[in-house]
């Protein structure tokens, strides 16, 4: 066991509590056990971290009501985070059930799901909450049996001592609540660990296989009206004039109204992103009524001009100006060519990368592009609100309440402490649900109709409407000396509107000569986080530049990037090199050994591999492609994933699964392009998603097994399906793939 | 506005309702019945299959009139105690992530079982070829209808 004394100073407190009907609530703030997240990641996190509260309930019957504090979007934190608790109280998981909390930040942390970080900021603290109550009965079970506490034990929730005394956790609950808080306990080594580590089924399964309201959408009160916006119909464009006297006539109308969202000036928070500033909405009684009566509308838009922002910051107040250019996938294309070829924003330089390039026995120079990507959520974005003089009630599905809440407390002029914010599940996030625009124009919608209001977006709004993946590109060049060794390496990457470079990734660090620069191309189409972003165009274009330099060298691609790797190791080259090259490695070791790679019995298959670090975690990725119906198909996967330990093993695989799926499909056939600003994909008809026929047929998860602390896996597995897919394809035509979404260039070339 | 009763899952629901409502709209909002998703309202993704006289429609293009009448089966009757195979072979399969789309998932799958007792996996991706999961779920939507039709079979051979 590790002795962790936790610093319970003045800044950190741990409160316990009687509850009615007598039971024990550890409320437990552990701001010293933090460690901000990786600031290197696309999610920047708020200014102040609050601190972080874990909840335990144990009633006298021997009840364990475990509170879960982030918002859960499939990832499965609802199960996962309170097994960590519960490994530590020492329960039976079968006495456990789990409760999503409310929106309290001194309680419960930052409660924000995203960045892949709930694994990485919630480790220490839960552990610690669990470690500290299972401290506390023992404390009260020593007092009543007047036994040295250290000779007492406990066992899935049973209290016992040599002389044959034993309790049950809910019978000595009520005393520990008035035991002093310990300053130290003792947490569990890896080794003894019995829920952590070991697969737990979805607390929520059965409400999801029932059918029982849990999504947002899900979310209803009596006398609540139902709200939808009508957006501008493209990007750069704003209302000019409405007429709504067919829409009020329409049965179940109340009101159609125009709305601002941020008045000029309005300080935005750094997630405050929204498409379009003047609301124009219709609000009446029914879903139905109202999608209905919207298509009555007669809306007049004209050009929006420039658009002038205010953004605040911890650095003060920045204005940004966002131009008003009516965009097309063409023009954008052709904008991002003369920015390439401009001076850029010098990013890393190590040594002489332009003299190593100009003596280079070979040069090999590629450019890659991927096009914006919308986030598709099953559920469509929507939030219920309802806004008095006094105080809010907003519901819904959202990744992170701490960051939209002094947005909403400016918009309403309420306190905070008057405006609440309830999390359900969410139908899927993926980085949409971090941007909460949603939820301030739920509230004044509310405060304006004076009424409770679910606000809508239908999937053409959603789709139409969003924070997009940007529009990437990137030109990679490799120089190579006269014995093929990879002498100089230098990436050049921009987008629209931010580059998708990350300057400290290998292959930084493993070659001698190395140069990355960025540019970027301001605009008014709104992007944000989409599972990692930056790192799934850069391991789609990366992974499959290595690949074609690994043949440049005569090398095979695992054995190309192991060398790298440890070239990186032993001598590496400058300095901030983010990731840990023996992680990396491992990865690509434990991928090519359960792959079978380059041994027999494979021969059928198309193979592609491709490894990524991004969100702290390590992944490979194997894909096995074959030509199905004249089309290319993956129908085996191997993925290999370091994310140090796995507290919920099968939970786990079937995210990476999921990611494995999802990278499939959008390096296939995701892709968001613009006409004159006007989104030209609207719904699934024309913005195709993977199907259950073009899923793999299996896709085998392995995971690095060591007892470093647990990471995420939101992302991480994600970026490299891009490239491993792309270098499969490469096998599979004989010529490689540069542009995303891969389906258009391979059905060109057929 | 047309006087519609509504049978879902065994139950009668006297609504007022425009007769060119989807039967989506009329099962979430007049019958308050939420397990029925919405996804994109236009027959491309399958979250809101229920069952109409044991077919299984998308209730986002079915016309509430078209209803009236006859059996409307949501996720919330498929069983009584959510013990039908494939809820069941759900949960053991842990299939879910997000969640949103598995009730037309499992309504689509329903019918799949009852047509065809021992799907193979080109029968599976035939008949859930509609219904998208953008979470990926889609391997243990195969797994769990296997094995749902292993529970199905024993169910059977019992009874
Ligand atoms: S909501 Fe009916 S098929 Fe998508
Ligand atoms: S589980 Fe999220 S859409 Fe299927």
């Amino acid at each position: 066991m590790n002795n962790d004394k936790t610093a319970l100073d003045r800044r950190s407190f741990l409160k316990a509590s009687l509850i009615s009907g007598g039971g024990l609530m550890l409320s437990v703030s552990w701001l010293s056990s933090f460690k901000a997240a990786d600031k290197t990641e696309t999610l920047n996190l708020p200014d102040q971290w609050a601190q972080l509260n874990g909840y335990i309930l144990i009633t006298a019957d021997n009840k364990v009501k475990l509170i879960c504090p982030n918002p859960e979007f499939g990832q499965n934190v609802m199960t996962s985070l309170p097994m960590i608790v519960a490994e530590e109280l020492d329960v039976d998981w079968k006495n456990v059930t789990v409760e999503m909390g409310p929106h309290d930040e001194v309680k419960l942390g930052p409660q924000f799901t995203g960045g892949s970080n709930s694994m990485k900021m919630y480790w220490k603290p839960l552990r610690e909450a669990g470690a500290a109550a299972r401290q506390m009965l023992r404390e009260a079970a020593a007092q009543t049996w007047n036994v040295p506490v250290g000779e007492v034990t406990t066992k899935a929730g049973i209290l016992s001592h040599s002389n044959g005394k034993s309790a049950k956790y809910g019978d000595m609950a009520s005393k520990a609540a008035s035991v002093p808080v310990p300053k130290e306990f003792q947490l569990k080594a890896p080794k003894d660990f019995t829920i952590v580590r070991h697969s737990k089924k979805n607390v929520e399964a059965q409400k999801i296989v029932s059918g029982k309201p849990v999504f947002g959408l899900d979310y209803s009160v009596d006398g609540m009206l139902i709200a939808m916006i009508q957006h501008p119909p493209a990007f750069g464009m704003k209302l000019k004039s409405f007429d709504a006297a067919e829409t009020l006539k329409m049965p179940g109308i109340k009101d159609v109204f125009t709305l601002k969202l941020y008045e000029d000036g309005f300080e935005q928070g750094g997630f405050d992103t929204r498409t379009f500033n003047e609301l124009l909405v219709v609000v009446g009684k029914s879903t139905w009524e109202v999608m209905n009566a919207r298509k009555k509308l007669i809306a007049n838009w004209e050009a929006a001009g420039d658009l002038k922002n205010t953004i605040g910051g911890r650095n003060g107040k920045t204005e940004v100006t966002v131009p008003g250019t009516i965009e097309s996938t063409r023009t954008q294309l052709q904008q991002m060519q003369e920015y390439a070829a401009k001076p850029a924003q010098l990013l890393r330089k190590d040594v002489d990368p332009e003299a190593a390039f100009t003596n280079a026995a070979q040069v090999i120079e590629r450019t890659y592009n991927g096009p914006f990507l919308a986030h598709n959520c099953m559920e469509p974005m929507n939030f219920f609100a309802h806004v008095t003089d006094e105080k809010a009630l907003l519901v819904g599905p959202l990744q992170a309440p701490g960051w939209i809440e002094p947005t909403l407390a400016k918009l309403l002029n309420l306190p905070a402490d008057k405006i609440e914010i309830q999390m359900t599940r969410m139908g899927g996030g993926f980085g949409r649900r971090a941007y909460g625009h949603y939820l301030s124009e739920a509230a004044l919608i509310s405060r304006k109709v004076k009424a409770p209001v679910k606000l809508m977006y239908t999937r053409e709004d959603d789709m139409t409407y969003g924070i997009y993946r940007p529009m990437y590109t990137a030109t990679y060049r490799a120089a190579l000396d006269a014995n093929k060794n990879l002498i100089a390496f230098h990436v050049k990457g921009g987008g629209i509107p931010e580059h998708p470079i990350h300057a400290n990734r290998f292959p930084a660090g493993a070659v001698d000569h190395y140069l990355a620069e960025g540019w970027q191309i301001p605009s008014n189409i709104t992007i944000g986080a989409f599972r990692a972003p930056r790192s799934n165009f850069n391991a789609a274009a990366e992974q499959s530049f290595l690949d074609e330099v690994a043949e440049a060298a005569g090398k095979d691609p695992i054995e190309f990037r192991l060398e790298l790797l440890k070239r990186a190791k032993e001598k590496p080259v400058g300095k901030n090199n983010e990731y840990d090259a023996d992680r990396y490695a491992g990865v690509l070791e434990l991928v090519r050994d359960k792959s079978n790679w380059n041994k027999a019995g494979n021969e059928k298959y198309n193979r592609g591999v491709a490894a990524y670090f991004c969100h702290n975690s390590y992944a490979a990725h194997v894909v096995d492609m074959v030509t199905r119906d004249g089309q290319p198909y993956v129908e085996r996967v191997f993925s290999a994933i370091d994310c140090g330990i796995v507290i919920n093993p099968d939970a786990a695989t079937n995210m990476v699964q999921g990611a494995v799926v999802d990278g499939i499909g959008n390096s296939f056939y995701g892709a968001l392009t613009h006409k004159d600003g006007v989104p030209q994909q609207s719904n699934f008809h024309n913005y195709r998603m993977i199907r259950i026929h073009e899923a793999p047929k299996s896709i085998d998860v392995h995971f690095v097994q060591n007892d470093l602390d647990p990471t995420g896996l939101g992302e991480p597995p994600f970026p490299p399906v891009f490239g491993a897919v792309a270098n499969a394809l490469y096998k599979m035509k004989g010529r490689r793939f540069y542009n995303q979404p891969f389906k258009e260039e391979v059905e060109k070339v057929i | 506005m047309a006087k519609i009763t509504l049978n879902i899952n065994k139950k009668e629901y006297p609504m007022e309702a425009d007769p060119q409502m989807p039967l989506l709209w009329a099962i979430r909002d007049l019958a308050g019945l939420k397990g029925t998703k919405y996804g994109c309202g236009v027959a491309q993704c399958g979250a809101c299959v229920v069952h109409l006289d044991g077919e299984a429609v998308r209730s986002c293009v079915t016309k509430v009139s078209r209803a009236a009448g006859k059996q409307v089966v949501t996720i919330e009757g498929l069983s009584e105690t959510n013990s039908h195979p494939a809820q069941l072979a759900w949960q053991e399969i842990d299939v879910p992530q997000c969640g949103y789309c598995h009730s037309g998932q499992i309504m689509s799958a329903a019918v799949l079982l009852r047509e065809k007792p021992d799907p193979t996996d080109q029968d599976i991706d035939d008949a859930m070829a509609g219904n998208i999961c953008r979470c990926g779920t889609y391997l243990r939507i195969r797994k769990a209808i296997h094995l749902a039709a292993d529970m199905q079979k024993k169910t059977t051979t019992k009874g």
